[in-house]
């Protein structure tokens, strides 16, 4: 029986992406003339649909970005596309009072400060009860499994006030601590249900041989598992890392109004909401791209871990 | 600990099915389970359970009122506006972000720039919904008859020599703007999972249909959807769990006003926004949302057993 080795696990995760990459180019259909015409018209409005469809999704965050570099009488008076003609007037000011004057600095690190533990714990804690529902046998598995899972469409509103009290009898709100745990509970359903499946979907046979070798669970679950994981834990951390720094809600509540605190999207809805005219406008479109540009980052960064991993994850529904 | 075990079971693999199970203590097995039964317990499962004890109490949780703010929500016009927006948006925004979700996917099935066009769509799912809020904001601008518009719907529409629209204002298209907003975000997300179970569907079958000279659009319903429709649950699932609870979009555009509110912005008011609060009317709220989530749980719950089934 063969011993473990991580590197032959690492050829089986990436056979899947080879056989289909490779799929269109294996057609060798004979077509009659009248058919092929058809089909390059037929790809041609496709290339056009798909282009039409790639502009008209780029439009709102090219506006964006034009209207964050444009100084606030021109953003004010008028629109972001007329920044494009000559002459060019473009500044750095609104980044520079987004970042110093707003305290959007403080806030950028908080947000750091909360997304880090927030992504890390709940993937943690979700891979060990994942591989145990996996490739455990015990009483109430599958019972605990389904009621972990349902939890996923719990409304994360119902939990708040509760949790709120919770918090509040134990002097833990409004402190980083507090919102960790819960970022680590909201993250818990889904990073179970994904990991559970992708851990399911590892070759039994690596198991037994493993165990035949005497490996114990707690060794093949560091030397196997994690190793052949990569891609689903990758993508559940782009998630995760994404949901953590994008979220309002949780951050409103359980960190209640303490400013030295507050994530990004905070700061940014209170800039939003305090602005009735446009006097603030340039500067909030400066201050959602600093925000943006962080989970941009690691999405492109991680983007071909991301796909794999849903594959692997989803693809055997 | 001493976890090794001592039996060799001898793999038992009959008809390819996994049978691996391995004997070993099962004290062992809740350590593993153990920290995520606590946090589901702690901050799911006990929250939950609370929230509907709530629901059935007075706006400051002293006594019980039996069905008393079930019976609010249902004869306020007010909040049954905000069930009936709700339900908008759990029917357009989920079939919009699905049904776009599986068409891009499609899509970029067969155009060579593929990576390219699936970021591109892909993009406003990194952005927040608030960063998404501003970016409509230049979208959605609304100035006066007259004035330099700086929103680009509305310069579209006064270049073309019409009247601007108050886009976020106007009730009922107010709904469908925001729902847009949404629908941009979250498209990016079905696409992608879609997509990896599209690249499932074997090549040979598509090839075949064509052969006998079936449509492309043939192909697409009676082929392709049919083969994928595990992932199509699946992501609509997650779509509608999304938008029952949605609510940055709304909080940061519209703030609930000219008739956009819906329940989980609602709920906000009730218990932060409205003075002593009134838990039990957000509570109710809340529960509303559990409840109409319930079929869809079991939908999920009876594939989730299918799944382990085939085993």
């Amino acid at each position: 029986m063969s011993t473990v080795n991580p590197v032959e696990p690492g050829k089986v995760a990436t056979i899947d992406l080879a056989s289909t990459s490779g799929r269109s180019v294996t057609r060798k259909t004979t077509l009659k003339p009248r058919q092929r015409v058809l089909r390059i018209l037929n790809s041609g409005i496709v290339t056009l649909i798909v282009v039409i469809l790639a502009v008209v999704w780029s439009v709102p965050t090219l506006g964006l970005l034009v209207s964050s570099f444009r100084p606030g009488d021109l953003v004010q008076n008028s629109g972001w596309w007329s920044g494009l003609t000559l002459p060019w007037r473009f500044t750095l000011d609104d980044y520079q009072q987004v970042l110093t004057a707003q305290g959007m600095g403080r806030s950028f690190l908080n947000s750091l400060i909360i997304a880090i533990p927030g992504t890390i714990l709940p993937v943690l804690v979700a891979a060990f009860a994942a591989y145990a529902f996996a490739w455990m046998k015990f009483p109430g598995r599958d019972w605990i499994f389904i009621v972990i899972v349902g939890l996923l469409v719990v409304p994360i509103q119902i939990t708040l006030i509760p949790i709120l009290q919770l918090f509040t009898s134990v002097n833990l709100t409004g402190s980083y601590l507090a919102i960790w745990l819960a970022h680590t509970a909201y993250g818990l359903p889904f990073s179970v249900y994904l990991l559970r499946n992708f851990f399911g979907e590892l070759p039994a046979d690596l198991f037994e041989s493993a165990h035949i070798d005497g490996a114990s669970h707690t060794r093949i679950f560091f030397r196997l598992v994690l190793p052949l994981s990569v891609p689903a834990l990758a993508s559940l951390i782009i998630f995760q890392f994404m949901w953590v720094w994008n979220d309002l809600l949780v951050a409103l509540v359980v960190l209640g109004g303490n400013p030295a605190s507050t994530p990004m999207t905070v700061t940014i809805a209170n800039m939003v909401n305090s602005t009735t005219s446009n006097s603030n406008f340039q500067v909030l479109a400066s201050a959602a791209f600093v925000s943006a540009i962080l989970p941009l980052i690691i999405f492109f960064a991680l983007q071909r871990y991301f796909v794999r991993g849903i594959l692997a994850g989803s693809v055997k529904g | 600990m001493a976890l090794t075990t001592t039996q060799q079971r001898l793999p038992s693999r009959g008809k390819g099915k996994k049978s691996t199970e391995f004997d070993n203590n099962k004290l062992f097995a809740w350590i593993w389970i153990a920290p995520a039964a606590i946090f589901a317990l702690i901050f799911l499962v006990y929250p939950t359970v609370q929230t509907i004890i709530w629901s059935f109490q007075n706006g400051d949780s002293t006594k019980f009122v039996g069905l008393k703010n079930y019976a609010t929500i249902f004869t306020s016009s007010n909040l049954l506006e905000v069930l009936k927006n709700n339900i908008f948006w759990l029917f357009l925004a989920t079939a919009g972000t699905v049904i776009l979700g599986l068409i891009i996917a499609v899509l970029a099935d067969r155009v060579r720039a593929e990576s390219v066009l699936k970021a591109t769509i892909f993009i406003p799912m990194a952005l927040s919904f608030v960063a998404a809020s501003v970016i409509w904001g230049f979208v959605y601008a609304y100035q006066p008859p007259g004035q330099t518009q700086i929103g680009l719907l509305n310069a579209i529409v006064t270049a073309f020599g019409g009247q601007p629209q108050g886009w976020l204002s106007d009730s009922p298209g107010n709904d469908i703007a925001l729902m847009v907003i949404y629908v941009w975000m979250w498209t990016g997300f079905c696409m992608v999972i879609l997509s990896a179970a599209l690249k499932g569907v074997p090549t040979e079958i598509l090839e075949a249909a064509r052969c006998d000279g079936a449509g492309e659009i043939r192909i697409f319903l009676r082929i392709i959807v049919p083969m994928i429709s595990p992932t199509i649950l699946v992501v609509t699932t997650t779509m509608v769990i999304n938008v029952l609870k949605i609510f940055d979009v709304v909080y940061t555009l519209t703030g609930g006003n000219f008739h956009t509110n819906v329940v989980a912005m609602e709920f906000y008011n009730q218990l932060f926004n409205n003075g002593l609060g009134n838990f039990g009317l957000g509570s109710a709220l809340a529960v509303l949302l559990l409840l109409a989530i319930i079929p869809v749980m079991i939908v999920n719950v009876r594939r989730f057993r299918a799944q382990e089934a085939r085993r």
